[in-house]
């Protein structure tokens, strides 16, 4: 397995997050992207970690640990997300993101 | 496995541990949690008892910052991913005085409001922990987890009129921009660990230094990183979310988002660029150049045609942060210019911060009062309120620039490193900034000409009585902006010995 592999996957679901994340109307499928992002990040770390882990003077776990906190801060992230989806869905009647507009100027 | 593997660790040593440098997180940990178990066990008559206990946390936690300063020593922990030195305690010190002044400004204002009081001042708190970490961390993960740890509250407090379409529309907003913008800074962060296998910054310094430079991926990493925190200060163009969350979130939370989680964003960005990035300013400069010249007119600009004070108060705070970033502008083009320009940056947070939220206090004892937001409802301040316009007065001259207010003092340090550096670009930035200050003065001056010239629209000229909490910040913060504006080496001072650490930091 090459480094490159897993980079590209890493940049393609970047890729279709961002993508998501603009061109998506609903506040749940923007907080799927938004996961996205989070995922490719994820893969980027730990490809990255195994690559360094034989060099020396690099810390051979730095990016598994940073991984780990990426997903556990991902977690509170979402929880946070869906209460102001729900709360917002309880007002609205709607989770469509282009309706949540009211304040211009 | 489990035997395996404690037989494996028999020759474990618990590393140092400086109890001492951990002390103000410590005792903020613990008012936190004090904090949720206080409001479990009492019942709703007693929920002021949180906004009391809060704000002896944050006093509390100022003490051991007292005591690490008195020592004066710098304190590496965990293998240089947590540092205490001056930069640290002058930057978590006015984090912890900014924390207890949103404290001061939101007791009156949360408790008669159908708000959950308790809470609040958890989420507060937890915000201003992950502040002061953020005045600490030297690592891409501790900069990364005091991020979130003071980003999470910090969505949950603007959306905290949860029953309202505006309160909604709010916390949605900042969430959504927020945490895009903290995905796409991990998505560099995580090239910036793959390009030099380290996530300690003053690691990432020197490999960047050495041969890491060349590499295009470096570029991607560094400059996605920056946008994360650009939106943090909301700098053009990352700045959409500012007004409508100002707006729907409580005044308070606004007040806090303008001026304390902005300075984290700010304080991060120096320690990544002057600890991390310091071998790039190639880079970092004409990026800087590009998103301080639109933050400041974009800013001004808007901030000229709003009617609303709340949201003229937002494009302002989208200015000022043109402003901090100005000097970060000409960072690398000679030694003495990136002292100049980090002084600048630190001297205009410290007396930004203290401006700004005297500031918020009148407008949150003014439209008590009023109910609204409108500017229009100011007008003839000065008849009824002479004390709060005076004061009002100030603090908007210190916004602009003019002396004796604190502000002159900021704008000239920051005018001074621009030109420092002796660049085309540093000029040029030094001729936007000028122009840019006399736009702003534009609206400022408008706000001080309702107060004080117009008539009372409805006639009614009853005193506005004011909060005791509310006239201490305002008691304060005009106390600070005249002693700065006559004495400037208060703060200054306090300034340049912060930056030092910072620069022998590699």
């Amino acid at each position: 397995m090459f480094l490159n592999q897993f980079l590209l996957l890493a940049a393609a679901l970047f890729c279709i997050g961002v993508y998501g994340v603009i061109a998506r109307k609903n506040g749940v499928m923007v907080l799927m992207s938004i996961e996205l992002i989070l995922n490719a990040v994820n893969i980027n770390l730990v490809a990255f970690s195994a690559m360094w882990f034989n060099t020396p003077g690099a810390n051979p776990l730095a990016g598994q640990v940073f991984a780990l906190f990426v997903i556990a801060v991902a977690a509170a992230e979402v929880g946070v997300g869906l209460a102001i989806v729900l709360a917002i869905f309880r007002n609205y009647k709607t989770v469509d993101l282009d309706q949540v507009d009211l304040m211009k100027g | 496995m489990l035997a395996s593997l404690l037989a494996a660790s028999s020759d474990f040593v618990r590393p140092e541990f400086d109890w001492h440098a951990l002390a103000p997180e410590l005792v903020l940990v613990g008012t936190i949690a004090l904090c949720l178990l206080v409001d479990v066990f009492t019942s709703d008559e007693s929920r002021w008892t949180a906004s009391s206990l809060a704000g002896i946390g944050m006093l509390a936690a100022l003490v051991p910052i007292l005591t690490l300063a008195y020592d004066n020593t710098d304190r590496v922990l965990f293998g240089g991913a947590f540092v205490v030195d001056d930069f640290s305690l002058v930057l978590s010190g006015l984090f912890l005085v900014a924390g207890y002044f949103t404290i001061l400004l939101s007791t009156n204002y949360i408790a008669e409001g159908d708000y959950a009081e308790g809470e609040y001042y958890l989420m507060l708190l937890s915000a201003v922990f992950g502040m002061v970490i953020m005045a600490s961390a030297r690592d891409l993960i501790g900069i990364f987890i005091a991020l979130e740890m003071l980003s999470i509250p910090a969505y949950l407090l603007a959306g905290w009129r949860k029953r309202t379409l505006t309160g909604n529309e709010a916390g949605m907003k900042y969430y959504l921009m927020g945490v895009f913008a903290s995905a796409v800074m991990l998505y560099g962060m995580s090239l910036i660990f793959g390009g030099t296998g380290s996530t300690i910054l003053a690691d990432i310094g020197d490999k960047v230094n050495a041969n890491f430079m060349d590499e295009p991926i470096a570029v991607l990493g560094i400059i996605f990183v920056l946008i994360g925190f650009a939106f943090k200060v909301s700098a053009v163009p990352f700045q959409n979310w500012a007004p409508d969350t100002y707006e729907g979130a409580p005044t308070p939370v606004t007040a806090f988002l303008s001026v304390a989680s902005k300075t984290a964003g700010f304080v991060a960005i120096l320690s990544l660029v002057y600890v991390g990035f310091a071998g790039q300013a190639d880079i970092i400069r004409p990026f800087i150049f590009i998103i301080a010249v639109l933050t400041m007119t974009v800013g001004n600009v808007i901030a000229l045609r709003q009617t609303n004070v709340v949201r003229l108060f937002a494009y302002s705070s989208v200015a000022q942060a043109g402003f901090i970033l100005a000097p970060l502008a000409v960072f690398g083009e000679s030694p003495q210019s990136s002292r100049d320009a980090l002084i600048a940056v630190v001297t205009y947070v410290i007396i930004y911060t203290v401006v700004n939220l005297g500031a918020f206090a009148v407008i949150i004892a003014v439209s008590r009062r009023t109910g609204t937001g409108e500017i229009a409802s100011w007008g003839g301040l000065f008849t009824y309120a002479p004390a709060l316009a005076v004061s009002m007065a100030a603090f908007l001259f210190a916004l602009g620039g003019i002396p004796i207010a604190a502000g002159w003092y900021a704008k000239f340090t920051a005018f001074t490193a621009v030109v420092s550096g002796n660049s085309p670009l540093g000029y040029i930035m030094g001729v936007v900034m000028a122009v840019n200050s006399v736009i702003a003065l534009g609206y400022y001056l408008s706000l001080v000409k309702v107060m004080f010239m117009d008539d009372v629209p409805d006639g009614d000229v009853t005193p506005i009585r004011v909060p005791v909490t509310l006239g201490v910040v305002v008691g304060a913060a005009v106390i600070f902006t005249l002693a700065v504006g006559i004495f400037p080496s208060l703060v200054s001072d306090l300034a340049e010995g912060a930056t030092l650490a910072l620069l022998t930091a590699r």
